[in-house]
């Protein structure tokens, strides 16, 4: 392998990938377009929850219950009700997803007996939604717990030490800290990094092949080992400047924790790359067709990636066989060692698993693609 | 390699697609600084045999050497010692002319040392001096042929296979193309270079006219002007030149008749009367000219010796 010819290649790529619109816009919109989409579109959260309210009480103690439930941005009161049949027929009616009812005498059954029920329906036909519901309402009714709790202790000058004996409902516990969009966000840059990688590599060989100057450079002593990484060169800095990018949104705009090294998230994010250039690289030198390149390169990287990554679905909720499949999706490895970095501050060793099977893929993919490439018209 | 030892030299060469045949056992030499025109209609196995000699096909079967090395066995060295144009423009139109020189002069690591100066002498040839910086979609035919040229020397291979360089490019770019042409080969390059235009021809040192992928025949064009077309060879006018061509491909005596341009070449076996022909027009109310004796050119000979070697029981 030549440096000088792998020098000139490289050169080459970006002066074209400078003065192609198309090459241009996946390398730079596509990432910014998609960490967006991605980062608000695909959140668990669930705020705004349509809620009803049938405070049969109506006591000072009541509505402040009715007031933490809204305070925050989890539910929103569309109704106030005032009979039984009305909250069954705004169940039915769908106009409230969750209803809150507070019984008649509550206060005075808690503060005597130091134990009372509220009561909250929720409508399980969107089972995600309920049981996101059900957790906020668990949250805020701990809060409730922890606040009423105080003041028994005021009210009856019971000391700190055996507050706990004293408790008004099972303790809930809800981590309001965990937003959905951490576990997301990661995934989302893993899922990106493998759409524009895959995608902008498949173009670059087809490309040559489609205009007529892949005759002539092959009529030349270039080899296939300089021409894949002289192309690849360009391309892997863009699609690193990307996953900086991302990654960067990650962390400074969607605020996701990063507790990892720096170095374990360069290195393990150039690995991948590598990996989805590759395939990308392959593919193009495989295809002679920049439509059949790239869009074979969508769909080898669009589904897998974003079924079988676990970058939302979780992977140990699926049946075996598709766990089984999981393990050839390259993205599965990056959305785990994201997640590790950013979350867990896992160290390279402590990732070692998956980032030998990016290793491993690298290779092959790399080898697949250097030995695929023909200086032949035949 | 020996003085006397041909440059390009194939034994058998042939190619096959499948059940079809591209090139049939084709022999051919080319010496040092011979410039040798390769002639034939379209899909006459010209492309085809350029393409082997380059190192871009595998050859069916035969053998080929170029510049000392085997092609098949050795196409990175032949790869190495040979500049090629092919017939459909394939430089970087969206990159600009020095850009262009510069790409293909690190391909072939030509010392950096002599790179600007080669690619001076590129652009200079080329004739564009001051368009340095012009994207090279921009550049007309001729320009970007040249330009072609220009970088498929860089590297100064003693070989140059060029395809079909000047076609759809105006008369005088062809002029200027060829003369470059000469003057590489006046400097030792051995050219093959193959044209479906017939005047092209008379630039070459030497033609081989190959049809349906066979050798029809090879030679210099004063020797090929001197072919016995068998015959009489007349030019005739008329306003109706296919009309009077359908008759005149059936009179007695014509054995073999083409439009050459806006005018008819009959060919007439050495008993036949050319006088014969103007009534036997008039007869079928066709305007025409009377036949006029001239001397074959090199492509009436080509017409003659490829339909000779199409129906060689006829002829």
């Amino acid at each position: 392998m030549n440096l000088r010819r792998l020098v000139a290649i490289a050169y080459k790529e970006t002066l074209q990938i400078w003065r192609d619109p198309r090459s241009l816009a996946i390398a730079l919109l596509m990432p910014v377009m998609q960490m967006g989409l991605l980062g608000y579109g695909v959140s668990l959260d669930i705020k705004h929850v349509p809620l009803c309210v049938y405070d049969q009480e109506q006591s000072s103690l009541s509505r402040q219950i009715v007031d933490s439930f809204t305070a925050a941005q989890w539910f929103r009161t569309v109704a106030v009700l005032g009979t039984d049949r009305e909250l069954r027929a705004a169940m039915d009616h769908g106009s409230c997803t969750a209803a809150l009812v507070i019984p008649v005498g509550f206060t005075r059954t808690l503060f005597t007996t130091g134990r009372a029920e509220l009561q909250t329906v929720f409508d399980a036909t969107d089972t995600n939604t309920a049981n996101v519901a059900t957790g906020y309402a668990q949250g805020i009714v701990a809060q409730l717990d922890a606040t009423l709790n105080a003041r028994w202790q005021a009210a009856h000058a019971v000391s700190a030490s055996a507050a706990g004996t004293v408790n008004l409902s099972p303790r809930v516990w809800f981590n309001e800290g965990l937003d959905s969009r951490n576990f997301i966000v990661p995934g989302v840059v893993a899922i990106i990094l493998a759409l524009v990688g895959s995608q902008l590599t498949s173009l670059t060989v087809s490309r040559e092949w489609e205009r007529g100057t892949m005759e002539q450079l092959i009529s030349t002593p270039v080899t296939a080992l300089e021409l894949m990484f002289g192309k690849m060169t360009p391309y892997f800095a863009i699609g690193l400047l990307d996953a900086a990018f991302c990654l960067a949104v990650a962390a400074f705009w969607f605020e996701v924790p990063f507790r990892g090294s720096l170095f374990a998230l360069i290195v393990t994010t150039a690995l991948f790359a590598l990996v989805v250039m590759g395939l990308g690289y392959l593919l193009s030198v495989r295809i002679h067709s920049q439509l059949g390149a790239s869009q074979i390169a969508l769909m080898l990287t669009m589904l897998p990636t974003t079924m079988l990554s676990g970058y939302t679905f979780p992977l140990d909720q699926m049946p075996r066989a598709v766990q089984a499949v999981s393990l050839i999706v390259p993205a599965r490895y990056y959305v785990a060692i994201l997640r590790a970095v950013f979350l867990k501050g896992s160290s390279l060793w402590e990732m070692a698993v998956p980032i030998a099977a990016l290793v491993i893929y690298a290779g092959l993919i790399i080898r697949a693609a250097a030995r695929a490439f023909r200086k032949s018209l035949d | 390699m020996s003085d006397g030892a041909p440059v390009v030299h194939a034994r058998g060469l042939s190619k096959r697609f499948g059940d079809f045949t591209a090139v049939d056992r084709l022999d051919l030499d080319i010496a040092k600084g011979e410039v040798v025109g390769f002639i034939g209609p379209n899909g006459a196995g010209k492309s085809t045999t350029i393409r082997m000699l380059c190192g871009l096909l595998r050859p069916s079967a035969g053998e080929a050497i170029v510049a000392g090395f085997d092609v098949a066995r050795q196409p990175e060295a032949v790869r190495a010692h040979i500049g090629y144009m092919s017939q459909k423009f394939s430089l970087y139109a969206d990159l600009t002319v020095a850009e262009n020189l510069r790409f293909f002069g690190g391909i072939y690591r030509v010392p950096r040392e002599e790179l600007a100066a080669r690619m001076r002498f590129a652009v200079t040839m080329a004739g564009l001096e001051g368009r340095e910086t012009a994207l090279v979609r921009t550049l007309a035919g001729g320009w970007k042929q040249r330009l072609a040229l220009g970088c498929a020397i860089l590297h100064r291979p003693p070989v140059l296979f060029l395809d079909e360089p000047t076609s759809g490019v105006e008369p005088k770019a062809r002029r200027r193309f060829w003369d470059l042409i000469n003057s590489l080969a006046a400097d030792g390059v051995t050219i093959l270079v193959s044209t479906h235009y017939m005047d092209e021809a008379e630039y070459c040192n030497r033609i081989v006219l190959i049809d349906g992928g066979r050798l029809v025949a090879a030679g210099s064009p004063t020797e090929l002007r001197k072919h016995d077309l068998g015959g009489a060879l007349f030019e005739m006018e008329s306003a109706t030149l296919g009309a009077a061509l359908t008759v005149l491909r059936a009179a007695p005596g014509v054995v073999e008749a083409a439009i050459f341009g806006d005018r008819l070449h009959v060919l007439l076996a050495p008993a036949a009367d050319p006088a014969a022909l103007a009534p036997l027009l008039a007869a079928r109310g066709i305007a025409a000219g009377p036949p006029m004796p001239i001397t074959p050119s090199l492509e009436d000979v080509f017409v003659r010796l490829v339909s000779r070697h199409r129906a060689p029981e006829a002829a």
